[in-house]
């Protein structure tokens, strides 16, 4: 065992001196200083709870006459009269059905897409091409809203209005020979066609979530270890069934975020759904009649609403509110749990 | 990188300086109408030559957001068809609101029917069935008796209405109403209406009617007259309930107001369906709403004398895009509402 | 009955090889709209974009020469007061979460932007109407503004910019922040002027990413901002009293909105050219902001 040198030992047994008053005095001030800081730091950050409560309380005070006139029932109801006989009377019925039917139908096409695609990127393609159709992607991605809205408007519907609603008239008369007339309705529609409805409103969301889906599965796929791969490459599995058994397993929980998330996404878009969705109030069971959403209703009506109808709008919004809430915490469960960093919308 | 942002602030402030010369601007907002918008729009731009430091936004959102926006104060002015109804203006937050008629339009039908080029007639009657889903078709007997010798397509009616809370929708349903008692059943009297129709579609504003009509076949729906024929979109004749075929025109308008002779105090005025031979059966008066007690000294000062102009010299914008310009006596009466409006 | 080993295999082969071909089908099918769209707009919007047309202030309706030089200067605007609302608090979001993560406060607030962030864009338009538009009731009463829409934006903003912010802080060494304190800097100062400098590139970048995403937006600025047919004001006493903050602004998204919605041949001839702007705008601002992350960092960057 070596001995200390004794100059260090020396050294070693003295206790610390005691830091000059100066020192102390600079110390307490760096401590005096830490503490302002992080006080307005945290006062910062306290302004988020307060922000989301606030919004909660405006939300829940101005739904509030509604949630008491109509109660459960309002959920339920299918009408949404000024002038109805009984009074006022409002209901959530047909903006659910139409917030539910045209996001639900546009993740049941952009989810195969999407995961297709992402497969495609993760697996088969290298370099330059997949740069290209990342980049592709990203175009996509960053078109507004309203751009989508534009494009709905006078490309698609048009479109739709020519071509594919004289096919599916046909179509339709098959159904209802198949199954009864009306039965079935889910191509009809009245009068000369128009384009616009609840089948262009799920075609343009449908393109809308299409890039989220894909850069998140991306994501998950991305984060399966290669040696799973070359595990199942080295027992002699083809392309798509190394992708089959090795990476869409592990990936399974990421992709399904990303199908979640782009759902909440479908829930609450609000300006192309308005622009192609034909805005009638109503449930019909076709892709191609009019139909609302809760956001379209409230972009609509919000402006002139006063009183009972403005409870019912946001007790709508409070609808929907809940709705994105509860979709989106499934989602970042499901992408959290993979370690990926989930995305903000 | 320092000295670049220098060079753009020192930019910005000297063009700032620049504009100095002029005398502090005063910005009216205002909204509501999509029925006046187009007169409106153009007398703000012309009054901005006039003065130009006075500038007028207006918004073209529908009456009823104008008369909600007016009464949250969130709004210098509103503007609609529709008169604020007893509820509405005792919930105004400002106090008092005056009613200032600022021009006077027609409704008309507008459908696009392939194979239909000519101008087709309409009855009251005729309209409302079309409207609670009665007739649904083009060559309904009701709509070919009136319309001996055209061809009409035996398809279904889309109908077209306002998605948004709305004037014009309210000098429609007024005018049904008169002539249709099921209709002043159900859906009524109202600037957003829940229409008993099964094939419709809502459209935003009269911007929004017009575009859809525009080009949609088998469509009809209710526009202000210029809409119809800025976009060269077709529109039918009505027959007033003297029994006449009337076009809507400035001169029918003028009619229609004509039978308006003894106006009540507030200036609420309904004139659809009104008498007289050649009065157009679904004219309106369209209002613009302000407080009468202004609490902006400026704007409230800006506000009255843009009004005094607009009921005056302004009214001479308004034949080139189809308005009928105010008769005379409302003009006094306009005058002396305006007068009474107090600028603090 | 085992199957013959040669013909499975080629069996397998061919399933293999199907896939991939619905695969490449599945990305045909992606490209198809954007293509479509593309097309569109450029070969609508070139025909109205032009000088006269980014710098002139519009016209009554059924009146043709009308420009969009308010709305691209309005979004701008709106997108700049977005950015100096959001910066601060989200810094501050970005500090506590690093520096006090692990306390209920950073779970929580963790948790709330999450929430913050499922709120449609429609619902937090109403919202800012309702706090900060009105003149009646509980509320700011700064009616239509400059300043509400990009108070609307920035909420929508925050959760993004925040937890960009976190992880551009996060991504700091702790031997960076370890040798600041060893050298006696106070801890406020080891982050604003160590830490916080050192992540700016990233914060930076998670920032634009950020006004990329809202710039777009039309829903929240429905109720908010309203539109104008004239320049912000611009006199030196307007200025001072920051009146072109508190009057209606015009925005491209808006303009966009109200323009294709009508009748009139001119406007919707606009609508697309302010749509073309718009995209150009927004994608010129995103695909810098990642080519430039690419260039320097390679690779990783934030999802938005």
């Amino acid at each position: 065992m070596t001995t200390l040198n004794p100059n260090v030992a020396a050294v070693l047994d003295q206790a610390p001196s005691p830091p000059p008053p100066s020192a102390l005095a600079r110390a307490a001030q760096r401590n005096r200083g830490d503490r302002w800081f992080f006080r307005v730091v945290t006062a910062a950050v306290w302004l988020v709870p307060l922000l989301v409560i606030v919004f909660l309380g405006v939300l829940l005070v101005s739904a509030w006459p509604a949630m008491r006139k109509f109660g459960f029932g309002f959920v339920l109801s299918k009408s949404w009269d000024a002038n109805a006989e009984g009074g006022e009377a409002y209901g959530a019925l047909p903006f659910i059905y139409g917030t539910l039917v045209s996001a639900f139908f546009a993740l049941l096409l952009a989810a195969p897409v999407g995961i297709g695609v992402a497969t495609f990127l993760s697996e088969v393609v290298r370099g330059k091409l997949r740069s290209v159709i990342a980049f592709l992607l990203e175009i996509l991605a960053t078109i507004p809203s309203v751009v989508y809205g534009m494009w709905g408007m006078f490309v698609l519907a048009p479109f739709i209005a020519r071509h594919a609603q004289p096919q599916l008239k046909i179509v339709q008369t098959h159904l209802d020979q198949w199954f009864g007339k009306g039965n079935v309705p889910i191509f009809q529609f009245r009068g000369f066609p128009n384009g616009l409805g609840l089948g262009t409103a799920i075609l343009v969301l449908a393109v809308m979530i299409l890039p989220l889906i894909v850069s998140i599965s991306l994501d998950a796929m991305r984060a399966v270890p290669t040696s799973y791969r070359e595990a199942a490459l080295g027992l002699g599995a083809t392309r798509w069934e190394m992708i089959r058994i090795a990476v869409l397993p592990p990936a399974r929980s990421g992709i399904f975020g990303a199908c979640i998330l782009a759902l909440g996404r479908a829930l609450g878009e609000t300006m192309a759904v308005t622009m192609v969705i034909g805005n009638d109030s109503s449930i019909h069971w076709s892709f191609l009649r009019q139909a609302n959403t809760i956001s379209s209703i409230i972009a609509n009506e919000y402006g002139e609403a006063a009183d009972l109808k403005l409870a019912s709008l946001m007790e709508l919004a409070l609808i929907l509110f809940v709705m994105t809430l509860g979709v989106n915490l499934i989602a970042r469960y499901l992408t959290g749990k993979l370690g990926i960093k989930p995305a903000v919308k | 990188m320092n000295r670049l942002l220098k060079a753009v602030l020192a930019m910005c402030v000297a063009i700032c300086f620049a504009s100095a010369a002029k005398a502090q601007d005063v910005t009216l907002t205002g909204s509501g109408s999509t029925f006046v918008f187009p007169f409106l729009s153009k007398i703000a731009s012309e009054y901005n030559k006039i003065v130009p430091g006075v500038k007028i936004n207006y918004s073209s959102v529908g009456s009823g957001t104008g008369i909600k926006q007016i009464s949250d104060k969130s709004t210098d002015f509103g503007g609609t068809d529709a008169p604020m109804t007893e509820a509405q203006l005792k919930a105004a937050a400002g106090g008092e609101i005056i009613h200032v008629p600022l021009v006077m339009g027609a409704v008309v039908p507008i459908y696009n029917v392939p194979g239909v080029d000519k101008a087709l007639i309409f009855s009251g009657p005729v309209l409302a069935d079309i409207y609670t889903g009665k007739v649904n078709q083009w060559n309904d007997p009701a709509i070919a008796k009136l319309n001996p010798g055209v061809n009409l397509p035996a398809a279904d009616i889309t109908v077209v209405h306002r998605s948004d809370g709305s004037g014009t929708t309210y000098v429609w349903a007024d005018y049904l109403c008169k002539v249709s008692p099921a209709f002043a059943k159900a859906p009524g009297r109202g600037t957003t209406l829940n229409w008993p129709v099964d094939n419709k579609v809502g459209a935003k504003g009269n911007e929004g009617v017009s575009g859809v009509v525009q080009k949609t076949p088998g469509t009809i729906g209710y526009v202000e007259l210029i809409y119809a024929m800025q976009n060269k979109i077709a529109y039918g004749d009505v027959v007033n309930p003297a029994g006449k075929t009337i076009h809507a025109s400035i001169e029918s308008v003028t009619a229609a107001a004509g039978s308006m002779t003894s106006p009540p105090a507030d200036l609420r005025m309904s004139i659809t369906n009104a008498d007289g031979e050649a009065a157009y059966p679904i004219s309106a008066f369209t209002y613009l709403l302000v407080y009468k007690n202004q609490t902006d000294a400026s704007k409230g000062q800006a506000l009255t004398t843009f009004l005094k102009w607009a009921v005056t010299d302004g009214q001479k914008f308004a034949t080139d895009l189809h308005y009928a310009p105010l008769p005379e006596n409302i003009v006094k009466l306009d005058q002396s509402k305006i007068e009474s409006i107090t600028a603090k | 009955m085992t199957k013959h080993p040669t013909n499975h295999a080629n069996y397998r082969r061919w399933k293999n090889r199907v896939v991939q071909g619905v695969m490449i089908v599945m990305v045909a099918i992606c490209i198809v709209p954007l293509v479509a769209l593309m097309w569109t707009l450029l070969s609508q919007g070139l025909n109205s974009v032009s000088f006269a047309f980014l710098t002139h202030l519009p016209k009554p309706p059924g009146e043709t020469g009308g420009g969009l030089g308010n709305a691209i200067l309005g979004s701008l605007l709106i997108l700049l007061f977005a950015a100096v609302f959001a910066v601060p608090l989200g810094l501050a979001l970005g500090i506590y979460l690093t520096q006090r993560d692990g306390t209920r406060l950073a779970s929580f607030s963790r948790m709330l932007l999450d929430v913050l962030s499922g709120i449609p864009a429609i619902i937090v338009g109403v919202f800012i109407y309702a706090i900060v538009v009105r003149k009646t009731g509980f509320s700011l009463h700064l009616g239509f503004s400059t300043l509400a829409g990009s108070l609307a934006l920035a909420m929508i903003m925050l959760p993004i910019f925040a937890r960009a912010t976190e992880e551009a802080l996060k991504a700091i060494p702790r031997t960076v922040d370890e040798a600041g304190l060893g050298l006696g800097l106070p801890r406020r100062t080891v982050i604003v002027r160590i830490l916080v400098r050192a992540a700016m590139p990233s914060i930076l970048t998670g920032l634009f990413l950020a006004l990329a995403r809202v710039g777009g937006e039309a829903a929240p600025l429905l109720f908010t901002t309203q539109r104008s047919d004239f320049w912000p004001s611009h006199g030196v006493t307007d200025l001072a009293t920051l009146k072109p903050l508190l009057e209606p602004v015009a925005s491209l998204p808006l303009v966009i909105f109200e323009y294709s919605k009508s009748p009139y041949e001119d406007w919707k001839a606009q609508a697309w050219g302010a749509s073309l702007v718009l995209v150009v705008l927004v994608l010129a601002i995103r695909l810098s902001t990642k080519a430039f992350t690419a260039w320097r960092y390679g690779g990783q960057g934030t999802h938005v």
